[in-house]
């Protein structure tokens, strides 16, 4: 016979209620962390992701990178709930192939981005927990980047970042490539050489303050001439 | 000559009128999200030695997801004799260690002694189970004194655990994972000093909580020895750009000068000891 004096006025003793069954529910979501980015140039476009994949403090792996090659002019990036991550490539995955049998052509990257879309918010009320940035090269050969929300609404880019550390590598990108909030600076076109740069110093400032971000940088380049993939070590603790 | 009474408990036993202020104050907040604490998110580590105490912790401390302090110290000096890692909400660690440092000095003042490690765990325990786990504070503390080398951990109820080797904190079952398969009794001091050294950078490995670099603090009947860090970090960052920005870059929108009018009233000169 417990009776808490807990949380009320002391010295009055308050009435023990019993609150009756609770009903823990199981969730179906969880998060596995992760940070995706894009950068579209005039001529390139560059995905990149961390590779860590992790769960509450605990590390699942050091090498899960999270860019998934669709076309030779196409990479998506996914973050967020890793099993839907995985679903979500392989329906998109099968629905390319249909698309080039039907239609004997390969989807272009406009064309993916609209897909996606409406593959996403067809789960408008049970939403696969990904946040996806596709990056690639249009029917011009410029760089093209689209990013998405977990239902499916999504738009053309010259840059964004998405996941974990979404936040504080945005505002960087929208100051190096946007020339947001300066004066007086040329407005240079970007090259592939300074993009690939930036992106992988803009990891490692990730990797030093979002705990969900490190282990590897997984950096893809995307020309006419096809996908060329690097790899970069980060901060593994 | 009375001893001054150093620690007053209050009137009634027990004391939560700050308890019922927080979940009046949750109320107000919106969805319930009352402002999240820092949290130290941490592996800390003690072995008792041949010659007295090793304590060891990392430097990381988060504020839910983000690092918040890349070089936090998490070893707490107590008294001369005594030192205690913090583990749990930065704040309560800092208070409760800062609070048990002074009401022992005032003891040593009054008695001329170093305080005794059973002294310190007495007051942690007392009050840490008087706020009913309130004050999130896990403790580890370390000390040598008249009566021998001694560890113990208080958590954050009030328990109170005296072992010669121990792990706390978020990465505490990593670094106890190591003090398990390297703990003998009576190590030498660098063999001590290593193993706590291992014992934390499992934790900073395979915990997102710990990282950066490792503090060691080793205490012995002779003196104490801070080393902060033992171990730096072996990942720098090494950005191959240069993000410098011109003078003139931040827009200025308006400019307003004030002249203050100041008269000189008086003037000292004092040397900076550059030696």
């Amino acid at each position: 016979m417990i009776s808490a004096q807990a949380f009320g006025d002391p010295g009055k003793m308050k009435d023990y209620h019993y609150t009756g069954p609770v009903e823990h529910r199981f969730s179906p979501y969880a998060y596995n962390g992760g940070t995706v980015l894009a950068v579209a140039g005039d001529d390139f476009a560059i995905v990149a992701s961390d590779t860590r994949l992790s769960e509450g403090y605990s590390i699942h792996s050091r090498d899960s990178p999270k860019c998934y090659k669709l076309t030779d002019t196409t990479v998506l990036g996914c973050s967020g709930f890793h099993g839907d991550c995985l679903t979500l490539t392989k329906i998109i995955d099968a629905r390319l192939k249909m698309y080039k049998h039907s239609n004997n052509k390969t989807m272009t990257s406009g064309a993916i981005a609209a897909m996606l879309s409406t593959i996403l918010y067809s789960r408008r009320f049970f939403p696969y927990y990904v946040y996806n940035i596709i990056g690639g090269l249009d029917e011009e050969g410029k760089g093209a980047v689209y990013s998405f929300d977990p239902v499916g609404s999504y738009q053309r880019d010259t840059y964004k970042a998405g996941g974990s550390a979404s936040a504080m590598l945005q505002p960087l990108l929208d100051n190096q490539i946007g020339f947001k909030n300066m004066e007086g600076v040329q407005h240079v076109p970007l090259t592939q050489e300074k993009a690939v740069q930036l992106v992988k110093d803009v990891f490692i400032s990730a990797a030093e303050r979002d705990v969900y971000t490190g282990d590897a940088l997984r950096v893809c380049i995307i020309t006419k001439e096809g996908l060329k993939e690097q790899t970069v070590p980060l901060r593994k603790d | 000559m009375a001893l001054s009474n150093v620690l007053e408990t209050p009137a009634a036993g027990f004391n939560f009128e700050n308890a019922a202020r927080n979940a009046a104050l949750e109320g107000l907040f919106d969805g319930g999200q009352t402002p999240k604490p820092l949290k130290t998110g941490t592996t800390i580590a003690g072995v008792v030695f041949k010659d007295g105490v090793v304590l060891g912790a990392d430097t990381r401390a988060t504020s839910s997801e983000v690092v918040a302090d890349k070089m936090c110290a998490k070893i707490h000096y107590i008294s001369p004799n005594i030192y205690c890692c913090g583990a749990g909400t930065a704040a309560d660690t800092e208070k409760t260690t800062d609070l048990l440092s002074s009401n022992l000095t005032i003891y040593s003042l009054n008695s001329g002694r170093n305080p005794r490690v059973v002294m310190a765990v007495n007051i942690l325990q007392d009050m840490l189970y008087r706020y009913h786990g309130q004050i999130g504070a896990s403790l580890i503390l370390g000390g040598v004194d008249c009566t021998g080398n001694h560890l113990y951990t208080v958590g954050p109820y009030g328990s109170v655990n005296k072992v010669p080797y121990l792990a706390m904190g978020s990465g505490d079952l990593a670094a106890l994972a190591i003090l398990e398969d390297g703990f003998k009794h009576d190590l030498e001091l660098e063999k001590a000093k290593e193993l706590v050294r291992a014992a934390i950078h499992a934790g900073i490995m395979s915990d997102l909580g710990s990282g950066n670099n490792i503090d060691i603090c080793v205490i012995t009947k002779q003196g104490v020895d801070y080393i902060r860090p033992y171990q730096e970090s072996e990942y720098k960052d090494d950005r191959k750009m240069k993000y410098k920005y011109r003078p003139g870059t931040t827009a200025v929108l308006t400019e307003k000068v004030v002249p203050l009018k100041l008269e000189v009233v008086q003037e000292t000169v004092q040397k900076m000891d550059t030696a």
